[in-house]
């Protein structure tokens, strides 16, 4: 990683207010253009690293930099993809995906414009007057996914965004979003527990240590996305070696 | 009673305190929930003071407020707005204190301020409680108003039930009895039906 990291870590620690130390001295630099994951045992504050990435939790200590400047809250550069989906429940799926741009001001002809073309590339055409209740948890989630597209953001954090989706709806939607990015100069960073998700998806895991949670080691997977089909990725030799090395390391922080 | 056009000229009257109380607690009671939801201040001051008003038995309130304004119709509206706005209050209060933490969070991420997220976010949200509340009010405005016709000054329906029960004219009374309790029934369920499609319960916030 010789090229200048797009968001920067710099000795982040969280302690929360019940005294409960989440994080301490995580420092890491992501890749440009690349998608990283944050991977660790339940409870080693990937989830509140992310947020802090995202300016909506602030740190105890540390900075977060993002394309060369110091952030202290939520910027136009990075947009958030949420566990819980969180969609507005009395608006429809076209006014939820174009709802970031109308909090920018855009007006209403142009966002819905911008709002239709990504419902399109996330294939729910069909449900743009629908209400998030009439969806399935999948196709929730594209909702998200397409709002955080919506507002072209260069960084897109996802926390889990898959957490609360069946399995097999899960992997077409891991294999849809890798096409979505892979035409797109997207940093991505990802957040998960299934070590699978992460090394099917990433160029990049960061494995995070129990709490309180620290760096513990950088994977890559090298897995090679480019010619190869979803099914034979999940049975490419990098991909299992990279799996079982991912699990050697967090074995150690179970039980 | 129906006939000699004594029963609609008693709603008349009594429906007048009704209104003007309901107007005045629709609008301060839930301005003063929002506020309270909005501002911690404002919270810390006044919940005591509302939690305290929403378990007391306000009719008990209504000779008092007698004594200070006398028997006109500032009592009775009085009377309306004591027994209606504690509910009204702080359902819109709980309302906008029961948001959805992550859809404020989502409209912070997306650059939202605080007044967008107040307008866009936790407003909407508050809608359906506040409406339950004005609802509940309502019905406590039905007891408040008639509360006041009979312990204040006897107008309107309460004037009708005291005067048909002192001649011993109890078919009358019944009938001035019974046509309150429709009136006031039909009207909170028409308003339940009203809440039921304008805020579908799948629509509204978690």
């Amino acid at each position: 990683m010789s090229v200048d990291p797009i968001v920067e870590l710099k000795g982040i620690g969280k302690t929360y207010e019940t005294g409960v130390e989440a994080l301490r001295e995580v420092s890491f630099g992501f890749p440009v253009g690349k998608l990283s994951t944050l991977l660790g045992p339940s409870g080693c504050g990937k989830t509140t690293l992310l947020k802090i990435i995202g300016g909506l939790i602030p740190p105890t200590t540390g900075e977060v930099w993002v394309k060369g400047k110091r952030v202290d809250g939520p910027g136009v550069e990075r947009a958030f993809v949420f566990q819980d989906f969180a969609l507005l429940p009395w608006a429809t799926v076209l006014r939820n995906v174009a709802f970031g741009l109308e909090l920018r001001g855009v007006p209403k002809e142009q966002r819905l414009e911008i709002a239709r073309k990504f419902i399109g590339e996330v294939g729910l055409t069909a449900f743009e007057s629908s209400y998030p209740h009439q969806l399935s948890g999948g196709m929730r989630q594209r909702v998200g996914l397409a709002r955080a597209l919506t507002v072209d953001a260069d960084i897109i954090l996802m926390d889990e965004p898959f957490s609360s989706v069946d399995e097999q709806t899960r992997r077409k939607f891991q294999e849809d979003l890798i096409d979505l990015l892979q035409h797109r100069q997207k940093t991505v960073i990802f957040v998960t527990h299934s070590i699978e998700e992460a090394t099917y998806l990433s160029d990049l895991i960061v494995l995070l240590s129990a709490r309180p949670g620290t760096v513990s080691q950088i994977i890559q997977p090298n897995v090679d996305r480019g010619s190869k089909s979803a099914d034979e990725i999940r049975r490419d030799k990098n991909y299992l070696d990279a799996v079982d090395k991912i699990w050697q390391v967090l074995k150690k922080y179970l039980g | 009673m129906t006939a000699d056009g004594s029963l609609a000229k008693a709603y008349l009257s009594t429906i007048q305190p009704l209104i003007i109380g309901f107007i005045i607690c629709g609008i301060i009671g839930v301005g003063f929930g929002v506020w309270m939801g909005l501002s911690y201040a404002v919270e810390w001051f006044s919940l005591p003071i509302f939690l305290i008003l929403q378990a007391a038995p306000m009719a008990a309130v209504v000779p008092l407020v007698t004594y200070i304004y006398g028997i006109g119709l500032t009592s009775k509206v009085l009377a309306v707005v004591v027994l209606a706005a504690p509910v009204i209050v702080m359902n819109s209060y709980k309302g906008i204190r029961n948001t959805n933490p992550s859809l404020i969070q989502m409209c912070r991420a997306f650059l939202g301020t605080r007044t967008q997220v107040v307008a866009k976010i936790i407003l909407p949200h508050a809608a359906a409680m506040m409406f339950t509340g004005l609802r509940l009010g309502l019905a406590m405005g039905f007891i408040g108003v008639v509360i006041a016709e009979l312990l204040i000054t006897p107008t309107g329906i309460g004037d009708l039930i005291t005067y048909h029960s002192s001649v011993a004219d109890f078919p009358e009374m019944f009938a001035a009895v019974a046509s309150i309790i429709l009136i006031a029934a039909v009207t909170i369920h028409a308003l339940g039906r009203l809440e039921r499609r304008l805020f579908p319960p799948e629509m509204r916030g978690s």
